[in-house]
């Protein structure tokens, strides 16, 4: 369906993507602006950022915030490929439609819903078996597990139903061992997946505001916990220099991954 | 290892996990919600009372029955309802049109079109709502555009409002909405739109009789991805948001976090579920055919 866009299709686009990248664009220029107010141009400057370089509280807070990210991704590729795996290749077992609701429930779960519920397993827990003592970057990540399992969950699924399972079977009939096959054949085909879904984890964990305020403890605020709280204090050029190295470094990841998949594909 | 046996090992751990921080947790849940507020640590009281040696449910209605008579909580949660489905109309109205444009543009720019889409969900939610506050603010830049091109004379209130709930909403959850069109979209087969031009069918006819009514499994899916998790919306309401702009995920925020009072905010989180229930069984099931 390649027909010319209709005037209309074009001006509904034009209006889409300005209304999607606006708000992005006016956050990066006053990241550069002189002036305290956010809404005044006084001129050029980085001043913000460097007074984010020495804003502790920011950079103590984005350590804590990776190492749950970095823990919790990791965790949610293991447990998720090995539910999307079991969801696309067992097609009948026991309780299988439980399994296929708990999957893809926390998809959609409103976070207030899975924060609140996954705290007070916390403490419950605490009371009964004496652990987890307290909360923090443990149970924080242990939430943003449970989270990431389903997105890396439904990733892998789809990838392993798009894909051509004559190769397993040679190679089963080859002689190799399941396990083998598993490592040799199906990990290398569904590894662009496997990538997505632990970047998509990831990104879920250090984005994540209300589950991570349920479920921490004092010694483990994490920077959208941090940004939270003084953007309610008011708006801050420094959370703009903030938000600017975020794009940055999402811009670079994703023309990177890009980049990437092409040469892999040999320009298909 | 014989083949059940490796089944099973491949199953139990995600399993296992899943039932026990996802299930259990709701459970327990439901629990506290009929347990008493009490002052203490864990502020609530014990289900099972074993005092005086003779075991006893200990069930209190309390918190339900402050759910049903105080009128903040059904202020609270039909203003949810009302956010999310208002805003699920706007994202379809904006996104239908980015959708269907992105399958009818030249396959070279698909994915780079598609790309654009997508690239905002990747960057931190919390920051591109806070772009609102720089944009609305009462001397935001949307403000002093205005006044300054001579259209308004004074500043127009724009945030801390519904219309400001209604914004961030509709723009932070837009992507959920125009990528289950897309793929819904991609696969109409172009031929149906011929043959109906052919038969003498002018195009905005055939998008009507042809286009829209095979696009309605995209359509649901994009609108319940919206609804379901812009009803328990906490942080646009309570950043973008005034007094009268109060949704329910910030009820049982504020139950929790400022009134301590656990077991309400259970019941809260207990009602919002059961309000929930219908659409999240229905996305389940239009997830599951697009992928069986």
């Amino acid at each position: 369906m390649t027909h010319r866009l209709s005037p209309f299709l074009a001006v509904m686009m034009a209006v889409g993507y300005a209304f999607l990248y606006g708000p992005i664009a006016s956050l990066v220029a006053y990241s550069f602006n002189a002036s305290r107010l956010v809404t005044v141009w006084a001129g050029f400057s980085t001043h913000w950022y460097v007074e984010l370089m020495h804003n502790e509280a920011i950079q103590h807070a984005a350590l804590i915030s990776l190492e749950i990210a970095v823990t919790a991704a990791s965790g949610a590729l293991l447990l998720g490929t090995m539910a999307g795996y079991a969801l696309q290749r067992y097609r009948r077992f026991r309780g299988r439609a439980l399994f296929g609701t708990l999957v893809t429930a926390p998809l959609v779960m409103p976070e207030v819903i899975t924060g609140l519920s996954l705290l007070l397993l916390f403490v419950a827990l605490e009371q009964a078996i004496g652990w987890p003592r307290g909360r923090g970057i443990l149970t924080i990540a242990a939430a943003h597990i449970t989270l990431g399992t389903a997105y890396v969950a439904v990733v892998v699924e789809a990838r392993l139903a798009a894909f051509d399972r004559s190769l397993e079977e040679a190679a089963l009939d080859l002689g190799a061992r399941p396990f083998k096959v598993f490592l040799v054949i199906t990990l290398p085909l569904i590894a662009p997946a496997l990538a997505a879904g632990w970047l998509l984890a990831f990104t879920l964990s250090l984005d994540d505001l209300v589950i991570a305020s349920f479920t921490s403890g004092p010694s483990s605020t994490t920077l959208p916990m941090v940004i939270f709280s003084s953007i309610r204090l008011g708006v801050s050029p420094q959370i703009n220099a903030l938000a600017t190295l975020f794009l940055v470094t999402v811009a670079v990841l994703v023309t990177g991954a890009g980049r990437l998949m092409r040469t892999r594909d040999g320009g298909r | 290892m014989s083949a059940a046996l490796r089944r099973r090992a491949v199953l139990a751990l995600p399993y296992a996990w899943l039932v026990l921080f996802f299930l259990v947790p709701f459970l327990i849940s439901l629990k506290i919600s009929v347990a008493e507020s009490v002052i203490g640590i864990p502020p609530y009281s014990a289900l099972i009372d074993t005092a005086g040696g003779s075991w006893g449910l200990d069930l209190s209605g309390e918190s339900y029955r402050r759910l049903f008579t105080d009128d903040l909580y059904a202020v609270a949660y039909l203003n949810a309802i009302k956010f999310a489905a208002v805003s699920t109309v706007f994202c379809l109205l904006l996104g239908y049109p980015l959708a269907y444009g992105i399958v009818r543009a030249p396959r070279r720019f698909r994915s780079l079109l598609l790309l654009l889409v997508i690239l905002p969900f990747w960057t931190s939610f919390l920051i591109r709502v806070y772009a609102w506050i720089g944009l609305l603010k009462e001397n935001g830049l949307i403000n002093n555009v205005l006044l300054t091109l001579g259209l308004i004379h004074q500043p127009l209130i724009l945030l801390n409002n519904a219309f400001a709930v209604y914004v961030g909403i509709v723009y932070s959850y837009l992507p959920f909405m125009v990528l289950p069109l897309y793929a819904q979209l991609e696969k109409l087969d172009p031929a149906l739109l011929e043959a109906a031009a052919d038969l003498g069918c002018r195009p905005w006819r055939a998008f009507l009789r042809v286009t829209l009514p095979l696009s309605m499994p995209g359509i649901a899916a994009g609108a319940l991805l919206v609804f379901i998790p812009a009803v328990g919306e906490f942080v646009i309401p309570s950043l973008l948001g005034g007094p009268d702009t109060l949704m329910i995920g910030k009820v049982l925020w504020d139950e929790f976090f400022a009134n301590h009072d656990w077991p309400m905010a259970s019941a809260v989180a207990v009602a919002m579920l059961v309000l929930l229930l219908l659409p999240m069984g229905l996305i389940r099931r239009l997830l599951q055919g697009e992928t069986a």
